[in-house]
């Protein structure tokens, strides 16, 4: 569903990211993972098309995505890590904006939004406006602000940041039934345990490189452990970025 | 360009706008509060034939004929507010701005005055204290009082028993003079016949005294050039005007300070992956923007009408033409600042003191009448100098449709000059 061809992008004389490739199919949940600064964040914004890449392409279901308004760009949701949310908005005002901005309208609109709210647990919160939700809430809102137009494609950038064990389940629980119903998601996170639950492939990113693009068993397999038994999917980040303090 | 996503785009900033209550007192209230401050000040008296008096405080030191003559001309005078207080009193008002100026017609002024009207005496001074804040007041005091003073002085040197008592003084002095016999003669002659005028029937003279000195030898028909001869100058139409602009072009700048928080806030990250393009973006910023606009100058004159009868005496085509003008040229200027500002913090202040400078050169505080003769060229490298001078023409001077035309081509020429600096300056990319 969506291929990363060779991207490249700098930002002056700083080399962000250099030569990254990756594959998801539909149905399937791909772990991105990296150091803060290893070029996750450069990746994502160029698959979603906010950044032009200085090389490469970007592949959705085999179109090549291009311009601002390339039709392909409806195929894919993002799910920003700031709370993209206008707090003085109810949530449906928010959304209603949000899926305005894909030409929905009317009555699709009006059964998208309830849909997604629905989905991610906020339908009796609808009319409130998003300054009195909770942290997790709004992630939540976040989320389905994203998945409104219905995508093929779900970019979710550290989705679960400062939100409590309990919606943090609960956005699991939504993107488990988002891979059910057949679409391609890319999940980047420092949380190791959120990829190792979730990710059906995981690729680790440094230095803006692709240092490692396997199943999580594989990546295990990479690394050797003490007692012999399978290493933590840590302890192979670890290993392949080093242990020096990043930016 | 794709409407759905305009309209979305232009009912969620009248949303955001409707629900910030500071940014809607900020725009309406606050703009109709200062206006009507502004239009007090600026508007004068309500009918264009009465103006305001100065307040002039006169010391009569003197107590003589003449300079009885000089408080009566001065009192009845319709520009000046005279009051009689005592030198030290008269000093005190003045140093403390309570009086504008104060005429101290010292012992002797009338005597002196007298002879030097004839003959070349030493010219008795005239004590003149003022506020120095009141220049141009103190120049039209100066012209009022020479006014009164000569004739104060020439009527009673042409028929007052001060003129009277020269003139005999004078004529012996003449005769026994060693001017030339022809000079002599006709000297004594002149002053003969004014001693026979003085000597005529006290009935006749009573008759002509009214006539007799210096006046002066026209009047003054005014006619205040506004939009009609029954229409008096409203300055609350200018005051609205430049407020009304003032704080279009703040609320616009905070637009484009909302915009910078929402590249902050990630909310342009979500905006820009929607399929919507960059010139979708910046029209319905614009549209918003000068509906916002719009609003803000409408409803402040909409207030102007209905409580300070402000009447919109030239073109309504032009009214409505300069406004949409003056609207995008804000909701541009808020692009600009969205496009040229790094953080919202520092785009506030710049933008602040760049909206003050704008208005203030634009004449919105003060008519630009009052500029010196450089600035006021200067000033129409201004936009808002052509706003305002735009509403001003269309509303109290009452100018056609064919003065709202140049006001509203400027006023695209620099929407067009804004939008296209903030489209090639912005920063279209979110990493």
């Amino acid at each position: 569903m969506l291929t990363v061809k060779h991207l490249r992008k700098s930002f002056g004389a700083v080399l962000a990211v250099n030569d990254v490739s990756f594959s998801i199919e539909s149905g399937q949940i791909l772990g991105l993972l990296g150091p803060n600064g290893a070029g996750k964040t450069t990746t994502v914004s160029m698959v979603a098309g906010l950044l032009t890449p200085d090389r490469g392409d970007v592949l959705v279901a085999g179109q090549r995505l291009a311009g601002d308004t390339d039709p392909s760009k409806r195929r894919i949701g993002l799910v920003p890590q700031d709370l993209a949310l206008y707090d003085e908005l109810s949530a449906r005002d928010n959304l209603r904006f949000f899926g305005a901005l894909y030409s929905l309208t009317g009555r699709a609109l009006d059964t998208a939004i309830d849909r997604v709210l629905t989905l991610v647990g906020l339908a009796d919160r609808a009319r409130d406006t998003v300054k009195t939700f909770s942290g997790g809430m709004k992630r939540r809102l976040n989320l389905a602000a994203g998945l409104l137009h219905d995508p093929d494609i779900l970019l979710l950038d550290e989705p679960t940041v400062g939100v409590d064990p309990q919606s943090r389940n609960a956005i699991f629980d939504n993107l488990e039934v988002l891979k059910a119903e057949g679409k391609a998601l890319l999940y980047t996170t420092h949380y190791m345990e959120e990829v190792e639950r979730l990710a059906d492939r995981i690729v680790i990113v440094d230095h803006g490189t692709v240092v490692a693009d396997d199943t999580l068993a594989g990546l295990q397999s990479r690394v050797a452990t003490v007692g012999g038994g399978a290493a933590t999917l840590e302890t192979v980040f670890l290993t392949l970025t080093g242990r020096s303090l990043r930016d | 360009m794709a409407l759905v996503p305009i309209i979305a785009m232009v009912r969620k900033d009248l949303q955001l706008f409707f629900s910030d209550r500071r940014a809607v007192i900020m725009s309406f209230l606050v703009p109709i509060a200062i206006a009507s401050f502004f239009g007090s000040i600026f508007s004068g008296p309500s009918r264009n034939a009465e103006p305001a008096r100065i307040a002039v405080a006169i010391v009569d030191q003197d107590g003589s004929a003449i300079s009885r003559g000089i408080v009566a001309g001065a009192q009845t005078d319709k520009n000046l507010k005279v009051s009689m207080p005592t030198e030290r009193d008269a000093r005190d008002e003045v140093k403390r701005g309570k009086t504008m100026a104060a005429v101290i017609i010292p012992k002797g002024f009338g005597e002196a005055a007298g002879k030097a009207f004839f003959a070349n005496g030493d010219k008795p001074p005239l004590g003149m204290l003022y506020d120095p804040s009141h220049a141009m007041e103190l120049a039209m005091v100066r012209g009022v009082m020479t006014e009164h003073i000569m004739q104060a002085v020439s009527q009673e040197m042409f028929g007052g028993d001060q003129g009277r008592a020269l003139i005999e003084q004078t004529l012996p002095q003449v005769q026994d003079s060693t001017m030339p016999d022809d000079q002599k003669r006709l000297l004594v002659e002149m002053l003969g016949s004014v001693q026979k005028f003085y000597n005529q029937s006290p009935a006749r003279a009573a008759g002509s005294a009214a006539n007799r000195g210096i006046t002066m030898p026209y009047t003054v028909r005014e006619e205040a050039m506004t939009a009609g001869s029954n229409i008096a100058y409203n300055g609350y139409a200018h005051s609205f005007a430049g407020m009304g602009i003032q704080f279009l072009l703040f609320a616009m700048a905070n637009l484009g300070i909302e915009m910078l928080l929402e590249r902050q806030k990630g909310l342009w990250k979500r905006v820009r992956s929607a399929p919507v393009s960059r010139l979708t973006l910046l029209a319905a910023k614009c549209l918003s923007g000068t509906l916002i606009s719009l609003m803000t100058l409408w409803v402040s004159f909409a207030f102007a009408m209905i409580v300070f009868k402000v009447r919109i005496e030239g073109s309504v085509l032009g009214f409505v033409g300069i406004s949409i003008g003056v609207a995008t040229m804000a909701a541009s200027f808020g692009l600009l600042v969205a496009a040229l500002g790094n953080t919202p913090a520092s785009a506030r202040g710049v933008t602040t003191f760049a909206i003050l400078i704008m208005v203030m050169l634009g004449g919105a505080w003060v008519p630009a009448f009052v500029f010196p003769a450089w600035m006021q060229q200067f000033t129409l490298i201004v936009p808002v100098r052509w706003a305002v001078d735009g509403i001003d023409a269309m509303t109290w001077r009452g100018i056609g449709l064919s003065g709202a035309v140049t006001p509203i081509a400027v006023l695209v020429g620099f929407t067009i000059a804004f939008m296209t600096i903030a489209a090639t300056q912005f920063r279209w990319e979110e990493a």
